[in-house]
């Protein structure tokens, strides 16, 4: 015996840690979930901390309406096996009632509008610690978050006001109409999260996988045809072997030519890739440089 | 199998630390093209030589250029052997906040010097830190020795000078690599410009440093963290299928959920369950999901059941009845304070943050302030600052299970929380008894004899070194000789002690620590008394050598390490055991030498090679080194 953790159990452990210590100290945690595949490692490592307990928190999906359909039949089967509630707030429901005004044109995306949704939400959820997938890999904004990130009243960060945090001794203390979004994945990178998914054979949507689908190319991205998005003039629709790196607003997100139609084909394109997953496939962070910290600032995930 | 290894950087600005790290992820290929064509447009677009990979990394620059907070940054690559976490944190003192923060889980400290300018106030202050935080092992990186002509007279005098300094502190494991990371020498490829350099290149270094046996392996410590009763509805729970609990009814199960902080635990164990006191057995222990585990050791998230029904909740501590942590609700701490907005007074309450423990506790006495550049300490201080550390009294307002920091990170820390902001603003590493095992009301015990009245000065030389690689003889020879000058020596032989002392440790790193640890402290014991002990012991890992040459340093005892450098063929040819042999079988694992590694001293005070002749040879050279 020589009493070592591989890397994947060191991080695994470590998330456990966490979904402990807010189902301990918080009265309504919510984890948010998405169908994508930080969220569905992120209710898999959950649904292991508490075992053979059901989740003591709902999991709950911000759902712009613009969703390929593989993702909701996935979301809806996997909150079923594991028992737990799913709590559905509708950007939609933001945009009949007029708190948002939706961008029009064939490049309008509802990314945006979901953090109207997600604030809305947990007020109304009462929810005071809220579970996100998201890694401090992904960008430069995240990586100087914390794990247990503090929001005011109005769901705002402030990153020239955190708290420090060492060990691990989370400070989770707030005041009523606050709330701490805890980040369990923080220190796992995109290679961590797809070692993961097979060491655990945690089943995702077919989406992550190549299939063949019809596809157009738009700002040096590859885009799904879907119901939700506008083919421009010159842009022209041909059918691709594509997969999935994240999955997130279909106007947005694009996909990647890949024959990978298994987990370890996968991790083979992950460890090899020579472009960040957000660099790649994902037109709502390419707006602007700084374009993830002005909208961390304003509640985003 | 890969393992996760925590580093933090720290250096000043200009060092070069950006760019070493940028050159890091760079060469182990951690950067993605898209990133790095985004580098090598801004350096064209500055008109720069070389594609500055400081940009890489630039975050806490930009921060320092705008006048932002400055905060720790993790930036994570990996290798085959090991992912890597870096926390990087910035090195100017008025950031001494953040370089704790990132000190606080890392298990390596990399500090950066410009070569040109040797050892700063700065590096001392951040080699005291590193060591404050109980990073087990330190690498100093001697930067930009392209500017000094790779001169090996510059990066030697550095070296003495940093260790001659780290002496004072407690620092277990210190190495020193010549690098330019503006080219690369020395950082994951060996620099063909210091061909006198015979050490590994700092990359190589970080892949193979020994973290395994860092941790507390020999004290169990298990702070209940969390509750599981599946009979009690879960709060997210639907209307799906509900599982049932393990065997038997799920009714009565109940589960003690936890990270172990210490030690391993097993089924059968006997424990006892702190503050109440009552003791139970094991019943079993699982990982997350519910797998059946054999044992479960530090640092992993498990879930422990015991064959009694007790009352046990948050923040009980379960234990081994016969090793137990300190029980006190008066706790001496070292703190750094973090507030910007108040600062520490006596008399202040705060909630202490500790294992799973909430509670809340006054400031009973500021004992001192010290000076993180100078380590004066200054007991005329009224408080604390922003980035000031000092030595407090806390009083609790109900006990706490914990051990000193230096003994276990995870049940000597805490954090202070300012009850009227929420905010963070200590973090507290706890001091006290030295001695594990000794109860809380046992207290050391002064003789009336002096040192120096004893008829002569004891002290320990130590031998190490594979097996079969003569220690024990060259060790009798030893002994032989001082006892014939009239000196009081006494041999104390690893494989003799194992029959008696330490009959119940195996060969696993816990164990050996623990072995290393014993014999030093018998040792100490002779030595005190007025006798030369004489200790051959294999004792491969370096960490826990320089442990016991700390504790006789502290003890103001002399420590003689010999290092008995016979190559591990030559070792393997004599094989007076057989038990090479059966290592290479597979009948014998963990074999130092041939399955686990043996760490070389790094300055050792004799090495004694085959050159140098044959046993009595050896013992004279060890004789002329203590010089009686
Ligand atoms: N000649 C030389 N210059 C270096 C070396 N390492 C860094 N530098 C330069 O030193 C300056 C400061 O480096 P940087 O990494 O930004 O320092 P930081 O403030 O510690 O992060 C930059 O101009 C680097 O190009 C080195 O090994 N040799």
């Amino acid at each position: 015996m020589t009493y070592e953790l591989s890397h994947l159990r060191a991080l695994e452990a470590e998330a456990v840690h966490i979904f402990r210590e807010v189902a301990a100290g918080f009265e309504r945690p919510v984890l948010l979930f998405s169908g994508g595949k930080d969220s569905v490692v992120m209710l898999h490592v959950a649904a292991k901390a508490f075992w053979p307990a059901p989740l003591p928190f709902p999991v709950l999906h911000v759902d712009t309406g613009h969703n390929l359909a593989e993702v909701i039949e996935f979301r809806d089967r996997a909150v079923q096996r594991l028992g737990v509630r799913l709590e559905v707030a509708r950007v939609q429901d933001d945009i009949d009632s007029g708190r948002v005004a939706e961008d029009t044109g064939p490049r309008a995306s509802r990314n945006r509008l979901q953090t109207t949704t997600l604030l809305r939400a947990i007020s109304e959820g009462r929810y005071d610690a809220v579970f996100g997938g998201a890694r401090r890999d992904e960008e430069k904004a995240r990586a100087k978050e914390r794990v247990f990130s503090f929001r005011d009243e109005f769901g705002q960060w402030d990153p020239k006001n955190q708290r420090p945090e060492l060990w691990n001794l989370y400070n989770g203390a707030h005041r009523r109409g606050e709330h701490i979004r805890v980040f369990p994945l923080s220190n796992w990178t995109e290679l961590d999260i797809w070692q993961y998914i097979a060491e655990e054979a945690v089943e995702l949507p077919s989406l992550y996988f190549a299939h063949r689908r019809p596809v157009f190319e738009r700002d040096g991205m590859l885009l799904a045809v879907s119901p939700f998005v506008t083919v421009l003039e010159g842009e022209e629709v041909f059918e691709a072997t594509v997969r999935f790196r994240t999955i997130g607003d279909a106007t947005c997100t694009g996909c990647v030519e890949s024959a990978a139609s298994d987990v370890d084909a996968v991790v083979a394109e992950v460890a090899a890739s020579r472009l960040t997953e957000r660099g790649a496939t994902r037109a709502d962070d390419r707006i602007s440089e700084a374009g993830m910290e002005d909208r961390k600032r304003e509640g985003y995930f | 199998m890969s393992e996760l290894l925590r580093l933090a950087t720290a250096g000043s600005v200009d060092d070069g630390k950006s760019t070493l790290i940028g050159r890091l992820l760079y060469d182990s290929k951690a950067i993605f093209s898209d990133q790095l064509e985004a580098v090598e447009r801004t350096s064209r677009e500055r008109g720069d030589e070389y594609t500055d990979l400081a940009l890489l990394t630039d975050g806490l620059r930009a921060e320092r250029e705008q006048g932002i907070t400055i905060d720790v940054a993790y930036r994570y690559f990996a290798t085959p052997r090991r992912k890597f976490i870096i926390a990087d944190t910035p090195g100017h003192i008025q950031y001494t906040r953040n370089m704790v923060t990132g000190a606080s889980t890392a298990d390596v400290a990399l500090i950066l010097l410009d070569a040109r300018q040797g050892v700063l106030e700065q590096s001392r202050r951040h080699a005291f830190i590193a060591s404050l935080l109980g990073i087990p092992h330190m690498v100093v990186c001697v930067n930009k020795m392209d500017l000094v002509g790779w001169s090996r007279q510059t990066f030697e005098e550095i070296r003495d000078q940093f260790r001659s300094f780290a002496m004072k502190l407690e620092v277990h494991d210190l190495s020193f690599v010549p690098v330019s990371a503006l080219h690369g020498d020395n950082v994951v490829a060996r620099s063909g410009s210091m061909p006198w350099f015979d050490g590994p290149p700092l990359l190589h270094h970080l892949e193979n440093v020994h973290i395994a046996s860092d941790r507390d392996l020999v004290n169990a410590r298990f702070p209940v963290q969390y509750v599981i009763r599946p009979q009690q509805l879960g709060r997210g729970a639907g209307t799906g299928d509900r599982r049932p609990g393990p065997g038997g009814d799920p009714a009565d199960y109940r589960g003690y959920a936890g990270t172990v902080a210490g030690g391993v635990i097993k089924a059968g164990d006997e424990v006892v369950v702190l503050p109440s006191g009552f003791t139970s057995h094991v019943a079993e222990v699982r990982a997350p999901g519910g797998a059946v585990l054999e044992e479960a050791f530090a640092s992993q998230a498990v879930t422990i059941r015991l064959t009694d029904e007790l009352d046990i909740s948050r923040g009980d501590m379960i234990c081994r009845p016969n090793n137990r942590p300190v029980l006190s609700a008066d706790i001496d701490a070292m703190v750094c304070w973090f507030s910007d907005r108040s600062s520490l007074r006596p008399g202040a309450r705060y909630l202490v943050r500790h294992t799973t423990r909430s509670v809340t506790a006054t400031v009973e006495t500021l004992d001192y302030r010290l000076d993180v550049n100078t380590l004066h300490r200054d007991d005329t201080a009224g408080g604390l600052e922003l980035n000031e550390i000092g030595r407090v009294k806390l009083r609790a307002q109900s006990p706490l299970m914990f051990d000193p920091y230096r003994r276990n990170r995870a049940t000597g820390s805490l954090i202070l929380v300012d009850p009227a902001t929420n905010n963070t603003v200590a973090a507290g590493m706890i001091l006290g008894a030295e001695q594990p095992r000794v109860a809380p009301n046992v207290t050391w015990h002064p003789t009336a004899v002096q040192r120096s009245e004893r008829r002569s000065a004891g002290l320990t030389v130590w031998f190490t070194g594979l097996s079969g690689s003569g220690k024990s003889t060259v060790a009798v020879e030893v002994e032989r000789l001082l006892v014939a000058s009239g000196r009081t020596a006494y041999l104390l032989d690893g494989d003799n002690l194992r029959h008696g002392l330490n009959a119940d440790l195996g060969f696993g790193p816990a164990d050996r620590a623990e072995n290393v640890r014993r014999v030093g402290e018998v040792a100490k014991l002779f030595a005190d008394a007025g006798s030369v002990a004489v200790v051959s012991l294999v004792s491969p890992y370096r960490a826990d050598r320089n442990r016991v040459r700390t504790s006789h340093e502290a003890a103001g005892l002399r420590f003689v390490e010999v290092f008995v450098d016979t190559p591990l063929e030559i070792c393997e040819a004599r094989d007076p055991k057989g038990l090479y042999a059966r290592a290479r079988a597979g009948q014998i694992a963990g074999f130092t030498g041939v399955d686990d590694p043996y760490e070389p001293p790094d300055t050792p005070d004799l090495t004694l090679r085959p050159g140098h002749g044959g046993p009595s040879a050896m013992a004279q050279l060890v004789i002329a080194r203590l010089g009686l």
